[in-house]
Formats: C-alpha cells, structure tokens, sequence
C-alpha cells in the first residue's frame, strides 16, 4: 500500500489522505447520532432524566483523562518522527492505558445509570444516551486495540521513524475520537446545567 | 501476460495467477470490476424477474397470481436489488476497471480494500436475498418499501424477519459503498499520470470524484437509520417507538438526507459514462468541459439541499415546503446545463450510430423526460397530487432505466473490447437497443397516464371499470418487449465470448488514456506511465492540431514494475461482518447463541485486521513488455 506515498500529487501520503476523508465521514455519522439526541434527550419521562443522573463531576474527570491521552498520543507521535522508537512506545502505551481508563469511567456510568433505572428500552432519552455514548465508547475500544497493535508492530526497536506515518494515522484516528468526545460532553453534559 | 518472478514480504501470500482462488484473492482493480460487473448483472436479473413478477400480476385487474404480501415482498425487493445491487454496482464495476486506467495510475490506492468493498458487497447482497429462501408468507422476505419507513417495520407490523435482513443486509452493503469511496477519491487526488491537472482529468474521473464525495457525506446517515432501526428491533430500543415518544418523522429526515443524495449517486458516474461516449462517437471535444465538471459539482451539493421534498405530504408546513421546492427546482439548471452540453457536443460531429452512441442519445432522450417529471413533483402542490401514485413511479423508472441502465448499456458496448478484448455483435446490438427502447417506453410511458388517473402505487391488484385495464396490459406488453431486448443481450455476450480476442487497442479512435494500452490491458496498465499535458490527450496525440505535444513517453521503467500481492485477507474481513450481522439476526430471533456469533464475528474481523496488518507489503515483480 505505502509503495506509491512518496510520489503522490497532492504530496500527503494516500493513507493520511484517507483517513482525513473517514474523519469527514464519521463527523456526519456523530452528527446524525447527536441529532437523534438533541431530538430525544426531554423524553425520559417517567424514569429519572440527565439532570437526575449525570455525575458531572466524575464525567469532568473521565474527559480529562481522554484530552491528557490526546496529549499523549502527540507525544507519541513526536517522538516517533524523531526515531526515538522506544519513547514513542512508551507515550503511545500511556495513550492506550488512558484510553482504557476513559472506558472504565464510562462502564462505571453505564452501570450506575442502569441501576438506576435507565436502559436502552426505559425511555427514547436512554436509547438515544446509550447509543450516542456507546457508539463513542466503541471507537475508542477500537483505538486501544489499534493502540495495542503498534505497540507490537514496535517491539523490539520500538516506534522508529519508520513506522512513524502508522503511529501518525493512529493518532489522526485518536485525536479525531477524542474531539467528537468533547463535543458530546459539551452538549450532553455541559449545556443541560446551564441555566 | 508476463510471468510472477519473486514474492516478497514475511508472510506468504496467495500466488495462483490463474483459478479460482486467483479470483477469490484478486487485488487488481480490473479483476474486481469484472467481479462486480458479473456479480451486479446477476443481481440486474434478478430485480428484472421480480419486476417481471409484478407486472404480471398487474396485467389485468383482480388477478391473483401472487399474494399481496408476495407482492409487498416483490416490489421492496425490486427497488432495493436494482438500486443497491445492480445498479450502484453495475457503476462501480465502470470505476473500478476504468479509473486508473483513464488517470494513467497502475492501480487505486488501496487495492485489497477495493478487494474488501466487493467482498462485503457480495456477502451483503446475499444477506438481503437470504429471506426468500423461508418464504413470503411469514414475512422473512423485506417487504415494507426499499425506504423501510418506520413503524412499518416495527416489530409490532412486521413480525418476521424480512426488515432484519434489510437492514442488516444494507450496513453491510453501506461498509463497502463508503470504503470504495474513501478509495476513488485518494486514487484521484493522488494518482493522476505527471501533467494531467484535475481540470484535464476525463469528465468521467470527476464524476466519480465528486460521486465519491456524496458517498462520504450521505451513507453516514442512513448508516444511523439503519443502525436505529436495528436497536429498535433488535435490542427493544426506542427510536421510532412512537408511542415511547419516537418519532418516525426523524426517520425519514435521516432516510432522504441519505435517499436523495443517493439519486445522484446513481446518476452522476452515468452521466460520466455518456460524457465519454458520446465525444468518441461524435469525434468531436466535450462542448463545455469547465462548465461540465462545475455543473457536476454543484449538483453534488445542491443533492444535499433538497431531502424534503420527499416529505411533501408528511405536514411540514408551507414555509419549509416551499424552500424545498425552490431548492428541488434549482437542481434543473446544473442539469439542463449538462443536456445541453451533450446536445452541443454533437452538434456539427461526425456521429456514428454505433450502439454504445445510440444507447447514449437514448439516454438524453428518456433522462430528459424523467428530468421534466421530476421537475413537476419539485412543486409541492403538484407534488400531493401524484404522491404514491404512479406518475412517481414512471419518474423513477425514467431516470434510473432512462438514464443509469441506458448510460450502463452504452458504457458496456463503448469499453467491452477495453476488458474483454473482442467487440460486442454490432448488428446484435442494435437490436439489443432497439427493443430494449420500445420496450422501455411501451412500460414505463404508460405509468404516467395511470398516475393521472389516480392509480396508486404499491396496490397488488386492481378492480375493472377504472380506465386502468389498457395501461397496465400495454406496460406489461412492454416488459415482456424489455426483456427480449436483455435476453438480446445476454446472447450478443456469449456469441462474442466464444470469438478470439481480436479487439484492436483503439478500435472507436478513442481520446482517453485507457486505448492507449492492447486490449485487454496487462496487469500493470502502464509500461510507462505518460505525461499529459492537454485534456483528451490521446486524441491529440494522433491528430495533433497544433505544435504543442499531447502525450509524452518518457524513459521505460528501469528494471521489473512491483505489484501489490495476492491477499485473503480482504474476503476474511468482509466475512466478519457478515457473520456478526448473522448474530444480530440470532439476537432478533432471541436464539441463546447470538451472542456468541456475535463474538466470533469480531474475532474473525480482529484476524483478518492482523493479517492484513502483518501479512506484509508482498507482490509480484512483472517484466513489462509483452503486448505494450
């Protein structure tokens, strides 16, 4: 695949080209998924609403983590540019390992929602709050793992500067996950306290 | 076709050059058209029979050949078959073979994932078909309208599992419609022979480009609606539980910003396709190539602008009715433009009528009439009229037979000698558009007198004494007249088969890239890849009309050309889906091993994902030469 990037017209490697168009794409996806929300986010009577039962506080915490793997991932990123193989993995396990931890933060919610009597048939608000944020969760379990496959693609020697294009689309790929991230909790979390 | 040297990478990859297998592990993107081309035809058939079906049926009135659940199943059936596995494909099947040819690239730029789109494709058109196997009659078989408008496929209205295998059938079809997406638009954007600009690119390359671009931005979204509809169904979610407070209103918002957006995905690579032909044939330029590409583009948008006017009838209001009938109507000018430009371009040509030019002309003919019924249903007024009856159904049959299939037909005639190196029966031919013109007329003409007269659409029966008797006895005359004119068809192919290849390189005095090389091409396109410094630089290669060169050869290739290796991998990861879409089908059927189905589905697409991580870059090295 990578044998035509170094010639390509417009100069950016076909798999960044590719990826940029997949990110457009999937806007639109959590678009439409974010409008189903807004559509549906009053109907939860008569179970318990947002207000009712989001934690903000914990939820702040949670997405701190995941813009710190953001961080992490650049990190990850520069260093494998710069050939430093063996640092670039240890930032890109830091990535994977937050990522993880955002995943916990959110199976906690799920459950703690769910005992409280929300699930994905209660109301329209917890089908649309399930799918939304599960849709999300399910893209960032598809980054660890992509996460945990550089890392073996980089054992040994680790990240060099070979590999340096695939740690940079894993990263487009994290970066972008992230963002609709913080995105969902602006509008989910952020605007339903204010007044 | 020259012989594999040496494999290269870690892993082994399948080599077999010839055999099935060859074909199952394929990554070259003139494989994979044919692949979609003979896959889509068969699925072409099928809608055809299912038409035929109906037609019947609607012979006469109160006829009861098939009941009016077969006949729910039989006209959803149809549409989604012809529109998501024939048509769609069949225009695939064109990009796929043509677009590196006409860009000068030796391939797209991601070829196992174009292995994987057909693949997944495949499995998806199976899934939906999956249904017909456990009969009509419990309603296995999708059969609440190729649009699958909730509540009508609730669990509460359609107990079977005929809306399971639409929707999941229809994701899986969405993966590989988005990822040949993602695919042409690199391959444009990157892989153009040295010279060739986006404005000297082949009108057809910028169809593609910006049919590409619609399919990013509108699959998504009925990616969601289908995905809702999915939960609803499967996992008792609510989107469109009305009484949970649903609303299906929503579903149809999220249905047409994907189903009109979708029209001109069946209709821009066809415009492309007559935009080909029709300068070769008329050996004259494109009248208008700038205004072609920015006509194209901006009716790429504005298919975005105009969702609505499916929903005339559901209660929006004036005010949004209106904006959306002036949006609609707007459409007609990038449209008319392209008409005219067509018309112009063979205005004053050396035309001849071969069949790949006659199917062309009645392509502007029919999508002409189509444009102008079209036209009528922009108005919303207009519109209330004939919505659900059968002037719709005459407007849809007049753009996507009218307009795709004739453009398919003279796009298949035009670049048969390309693929298959021997040219299609002429005489055979005009008898396979002549008939398959009347044919079409007689059929589909008369559907605009019944929706005038009030027929609606989707009735499996009718009673006498409402004035429908002679249309509907004249149409179904005309599908048998149809019919006759494929059956012509499908023979013109097998008597040219069984020819030598003899096809010459440039057998219509060709303008782009793809006659420059022996027919069929050899596995690598290009010995050397030109540079290109006009549009239509072929043409102006040999019938040079000024001093400036049109084509220039530069020194051959030093030493063997790499090509991508053979892969399984492509056909393991469409399999995954399609397995775990099965889980999904066990969870509706509340089977206690969905769940692990489910699973398996993962894991089969987990190692599939590995190979192809780690099966390594591979390849053939091929010494270029024989035959270029």
């Amino acid at each position: 695949m990578a044998h035509h990037a170094h010639e390509t017209n417009t100069g950016i490697d076909n798999r960044k080209l590719g990826f940029w168009l997949f990110i457009a794409s999937e806007s639109i996806f959590f678009a439409c998924l974010l409008v189903g929300y807004l559509v549906y986010k009053d109907g939860y009577q008569p179970g318990a609403g947002p207000r009712d039962l989001f934690n903000i506080e914990l939820t702040t915490v949670s997405t701190f983590v995941l813009l710190m793997s953001s961080l992490a991932m650049v990190l990850g990123v520069n260093a494998a540019q710069r050939n430093l193989g063996r640092k670039a993995r240890r930032w890109v396990l830091v990535t994977a390992l937050m990522g993880l931890a955002f995943l916990g933060f959110q199976a906690y919610e799920f459950t703690h929602f769910y005992h409280a009597g929300l699930s994905l048939s209660s109301s329209v608000f917890g089908t649309a709050f399930y799918t939304l944020t599960g849709f999300h969760g399910a893209h960032v379990a598809v980054g660890v793992i992509w996460l945990l496959t550089l890392l073996y693609h980089g054992r040994g020697a680790g990240l060099t500067a070979d590999k340096a294009d695939d740690v940079e689309v894993a990263g487009l790929y994290w970066h972008f996950v992230d963002i609709v991230w913080i995105v969902l909790f602006t509008v989910l979390y952020l605007l339903e306290f204010v007044q | 076709m020259a012989t594999a040297a040496k494999t290269l990478g870690i892993l082994p990859r399948p080599t077999a050059a010839t055999g099935f297998w060859s074909w199952v592990a394929t990554v070259d993107h003139k494989r994979i058209g044919i692949l979609y081309g003979v896959t889509a035809f068969f699925f072409f058939l099928v809608g055809g029979i299912e038409a035929w079906l109906m037609r019947l049926q609607l012979a006469r009135p109160g006829l009861e050949l098939v009941t009016a659940k077969t006949f729910n199943a039989l006209f959803t059936m149809h549409a989604t078959t012809m529109i998501f596995l024939g048509v769609m494909p069949l225009l695939a099947a064109f990009m796929n073979y043509l677009l590196p040819l006409l860009i000068g690239a030796r391939d797209v730029a991601f070829p196992r994932l174009n292995a994987f789109s057909y693949w997944i494709y495949l499995f998806g058109g199976i899934f939906i078909n999956v249904g017909w196997l456990m009969g009509t009659a419990a309603g296995h078989v999708p059969d609440s309208g190729w649009f699958g408008y909730a509540n009508l496929t609730s669990v509460e209205f359609s107990g079977g599992l005929g809306p399971d295998f639409w929707t999941l059938g229809l994701l899986l079809l969405g993966i590989g419609t988005l990822v040949s997406g993602f695919n042409f638009i690199v391959t444009i954007l990157n892989m153009r022979a040295p010279g060739m600009s986006l404005m000297k690119m082949p009108i057809f390359v910028w169809t593609i480009l910006v049919t590409s671009a619609i399919i990013i931005f509108a699959f998504p979204s009925v990616t969601v609606a289908l995905i809702m509809l999915m939960f609803d169904r499967a996992f008792a979610a609510n989107f469109f539980e009305v009484a949970a407070g649903g609303s299906v209103v929503f579903y149809q918002h999220l249905f047409w910003t994907f189903g009109h957006p979708e029209v001109y995905i069946l209709i821009l690579p066809a415009m492309g396709i007559v935009s080909e032909v029709l300068p070769v044939h008329a050996r004259k330029m494109l009248f208008g190539y700038s205004v072609m590409v920015f006509s194209t583009a901006l009716i790429g948008f504005m298919g975005f602008t105009v969702w609505s006017h499916h929903m005339f009838t559901v209660g929006m209001g004036p005010v949004v009715n209106s904006i959306f009938s002036l949006t609609t109507m707007a459409i007609a000018v990038p449209t008319g433009v392209k008409i005219f430009n067509w018309l112009s371009t063979m205005w004053g040509g050396q035309i001849r009528f071969t069949t790949a030019m006659l199917f062309a002309i009645g392509f502007i003919a029919c999508f002409t009439i189509g444009g102008l019924s079209g036209f009528m249903h922009a108005s919303a007024p207009s519109d209330a009229q004939q919505h659900d009856t059968y002037f719709v159904v005459a407007h849809i049959h007049y753009v996507l037979i009218g307009g795709s299939i004739f453009a398919i037909f003279s796009g298949i005639y035009h670049w048969f000698p390309k693929v298959f190196g021997r040219l299609l029966d002429e005489r055979l031919g005009q008898w396979n558009f002549w008939l398959v013109f009347a044919g079409f007329h007689t059929f589909a003409f008369p559907f605009h007198f019944l929706g005038l007269l009030g027929m609606p659409r989707r009735i499996y029966t009718y009673a006498p004494g409402l004035g429908w008797e002679f249309w509907n006895l004249l149409s179904t005359i005309g599908v048998f007249v149809l019919a006759a004119g494929i059956l012509v068809f499908i023979a013109n192919v097998v008597v040219t088969m069984r020819k030598p290849m003899d096809a010459p390189a440039d057998p219509w005095d060709g303008r782009t890239l793809e006659w420059t090389l022996p027919s069929p091409p050899p596995v690598y396109n290009f010995a050397v890849v030109p540079r290109v410094h006009l549009r239509d630089a072929f043409w102006f290669h040999k019938h040079p009309e000024g001093k400036e060169q049109a084509l220039e050869y530069g020194e051959p290739h030093p030493g063997p050309i790499h090509l991508p290796g053979q892969s399984l991998m492509p056909v393991l990861l469409a399999l995954g889906p399609t397995v775990a879409a099965t889980g999904v089908l066990f969870v509706r059927m509340r089977e206690s091993f969905a769940v692990p189905v489910i699973v398996a589905g993962f894991v089969i697409a987990l190692l599939a994902l590995w190979g192809w991580a780690f099966e390594g870059e591979g390849g053939t090295l091929i010494e270029p030469g024989e035959g270029s």
